[in-house]
């Protein structure tokens, strides 16, 4: 390995050690501040449990101790490898999240290669044809996307293709009163489509209007004008000279919507009630589950790190400039 | 010798939106008359803005949207319209643009250099005549024409893979000539091919125009290098507010009385031009070329001329022929 890229990964690695402390800390500040008391999220609104009780829970829990100590006690136990349980699936942190990943992560991946895939198609025609009819039918398709919000659009898809034309099951990720071996995976299949529909028309926007924008550019450079003094037609254009160019900022930003990504999952996940990461994460918050909430925003970090991680490291590889560069 | 190109009654003009959404038509380039012979270069010289790179777009067909074109452009004695352009360009007539920002920078140089010879399916070396560079021939691959034509220059073979960023600018500068040469096409137009050159590649590069010129080529060497220009070219247009002012032998340029410095030319400017240069006066004249909104209603010259006349404000003088050049002013003689 060369010098300069041991460097690189070590310096990424230390920032990303940083930036997960920092984390730790601000997450656990903000649930220290937030006005929900995890006891009463446990028990309920049960009147049955008298006040007595709720210290025994709360002493066992280890709430009364002062908070520093405990967010001592819990980062001790989590670099040792100890996640903790979680309090409202009663189930150990790390095989909750486990198991919501992966069935988000069928998700965020469907939704994420659709508006790769088209964002960036859409995009290119779109800067091509820069004030042209397609141009504009494009922009405005995105900028009417762009402003929607999530949620809006999730339950707008339910109310058409769920309940109206009956394509698709309103929400969940199997259908109800099935055992679990019993379930297909078409069964599977067809309650995924809309949630990820949802998610995926969501990023097209964002990709389509910075590839359209890239692409404007580049035929707009001095080297796309003297392709076409030496006759290149548009054709020759666009393949030898606009999409690479294109690409690299493209995937970049592919990479760097990792966040944007897991910010929509949450919402798309909460409106099709699809237990993913996503939907933890809300119950985790609106109940106190603070050893699950704080696994997750760890795990969805270095989610996102490693997609910006990737990024970086793919500029180094596609692109020449920085490349050559890194070898001299 | 059969005439290749000719440019008649050029006129350039740009939309453009004022305050608001008004828009206005800016007319920059009024009155460009060129013709270009077989075997010849033609040097254009001018200062900044006087419209040399517009002629280079015109001829080309790729001037920005908002331009609008005047005037006939005929190749061959053809009229070209606007898909004519489009289909002999980079084959007939080709670019030698300006700066490395002209290549692509994602794509090795080879490549580049290559996508000439890929449009045209074989190699021509401009003209009709058989192959007289004996370095390139009809039936190689590909890329050993690439390594010919980049021996040719000097340049190691490995500088094929290499990316445009990697290039020195004279490196740069051979290879941007390359990617014409690979062409064979017949009329080459070189915008400002001598800037940041040094000495033995700039005598290079111009001993290169001149070779190929020689075989048969049409060269428009556009430029504000005029003693450059004054090495090689057969003729010399001189361009200014958009309109051309004479076009004289290169010759004119020093013969005559050597200590005044003007010579054989004909146009005031063109004079005061020439006694410009460091080793004829190296005198500086009064005031500058006025901006395409506010041209004096007739020579766009008269009002710095010397030799200003009532009658050269009333209208733009015509192009006509004295001693073997050409001149637009009415005192010429």
């Amino acid at each position: 390995m060369k010098k300069s890229t041991r460097k690189f990964l070590f310096q990424r690695f230390f920032k990303l050690i940083t930036l997960l402390i920092a984390l730790c800390v601000v997450t656990f500040i903000l649930m220290e501040l937030s006005p929900i008391d995890p006891v009463t999220a446990y028990v309920g609104a049960s009147t049955k449990v008298g006040a007595e009780q709720r210290a025994l829970i709360a002493e066992h829990w280890g709430l009364n101790r002062p908070p520093v100590e405990r967010f001592m006690a819990w980062f001790t136990s989590i670099l040792q490898g100890d996640w903790g349980t979680s309090m409202i699936y009663r189930r150990p942190v790390l095989e909750v999240i486990g198991q919501k990943f992966l069935s988000s992560l069928a998700l965020m991946g469907i939704a994420w290669i659709l508006s790769g895939i088209i964002g960036f198609i859409l995009g290119i025609v779109a800067g091509i044809k820069e004030g042209k009819l397609a141009d504009k039918l494009i922009s405005a398709y995105c900028h009417i996307l762009i402003s929607t919000p999530t949620f809006w659009l999730g339950i707008l898809f339910i109310m058409v293709f769920a309940v109206q034309l009956g394509w698709f099951p309103v929400a969940m990720s199997t259908p109800i009163g099935v055992l679990a071996e019993d379930v297909s995976l078409l069964d599977r299949l067809s309650h995924l489509v809309l949630p990820a529909l949802t998610l995926s028309v969501l990023g097209i926007a964002n990709i389509c209007l910075h590839t359209r924008e890239k692409t404007a550019d580049v035929m707009r450079t001095d080297y796309v004008l003297f392709a076409k003094a030496r006759g290149e037609s548009s054709r020759s254009i666009v393949f030898n000279h606009v999409i690479k160019n294109v690409s690299l900022p493209a995937v970049t930003l592919q990479f760097l919507s990792f966040s944007e990504l897991f910010g929509g999952a949450i919402f798309v996940e909460q409106v099709f009630s699809y237990p993913g990461l996503g939907h933890a994460v809300v119950q985790s918050g609106l109940r106190g589950d603070l050893p699950l909430l704080m696994g997750i925003a760890i795990i969805s970090l270095i989610f996102v790190y490693t997609g910006n991680l990737t990024a970086d490291i793919l500029y180094r590889v596609i692109d020449p400039r920085i490349r050559e560069e890194v070898k001299a | 010798m059969k005439q290749i190109l000719t440019v008649q009654n050029l006129g350039i003009s740009f939309s453009q939106y004022m305050k608001g959404l008004r828009r206005r038509s800016l007319k920059v380039i009024s009155n460009l008359d060129i013709e270009l012979h077989e075997g010849e270069i033609l040097a254009i010289v001018g200062a900044s803005g006087s419209g040399k790179s517009l002629l280079a777009g015109a001829i080309l067909g790729i001037l920005p949207e908002n331009a609008a074109l005047e005037g006939e452009i005929y190749y061959e004695g053809q009229l070209l319209s606007q898909k004519d352009k489009e289909k002999i360009r980079g084959k007939e007539i080709a670019l030698i643009p300006q700066s490395v920002n002209y290549l692509d920078p994602l794509q090795k140089v080879g490549r580049q250099i290559g996508i000439s010879i890929q449009k045209n399916g074989g190699f021509r070396t401009g003209g009709s005549d058989e192959s007289r560079d004996k370095t390139i021939e009809h039936d190689l691959p590909k890329d050993k024409v690439i390594e010919n034509i980049l021996q040719k220059y000097g340049l190691d073979k490995a500088v094929a893979d290499y990316y445009p960023f990697q290039l020195s600018g004279g490196m740069a500068r051979k290879v941007l000539l390359a990617t014409a040469l690979t062409s064979g096409a017949k009329v080459i137009i070189a915008d400002e091919p001598t800037p940041g050159l040094d000495e033995p590649s700039l005598n290079e590069v111009l001993k290169d125009f001149r070779g190929l010129a020689d075989d048969g080529c049409s060269i428009l060497m556009i430029t504000h290098d005029i003693e450059a220009a004054l090495k090689i070219a057969d003729k010399v247009a001189v361009f200014y507010a958009g309109t051309t002012l004479e076009v004289a032998n290169t010759r004119d340029f020093d013969g005559g009385d050597s200590s005044s410095g003007d010579g054989l030319l004909r146009h005031p400017y063109s004079k005061a031009l020439n006694n410009a240069r460091p080793n004829v006066g190296f005198l500086p004249s009064e005031g500058s070329q006025p901006f395409p909104d506010n041209l004096p209603k007739g020579c766009p010259f008269s009002d710095r001329c010397v030799m200003r006349t009532e009658e050269c404000e009333k209208e733009l003088p015509a192009f006509r022929e004295i001693r073997g050049g050409k001149v637009r002013c009415i005192h010429a003689t």
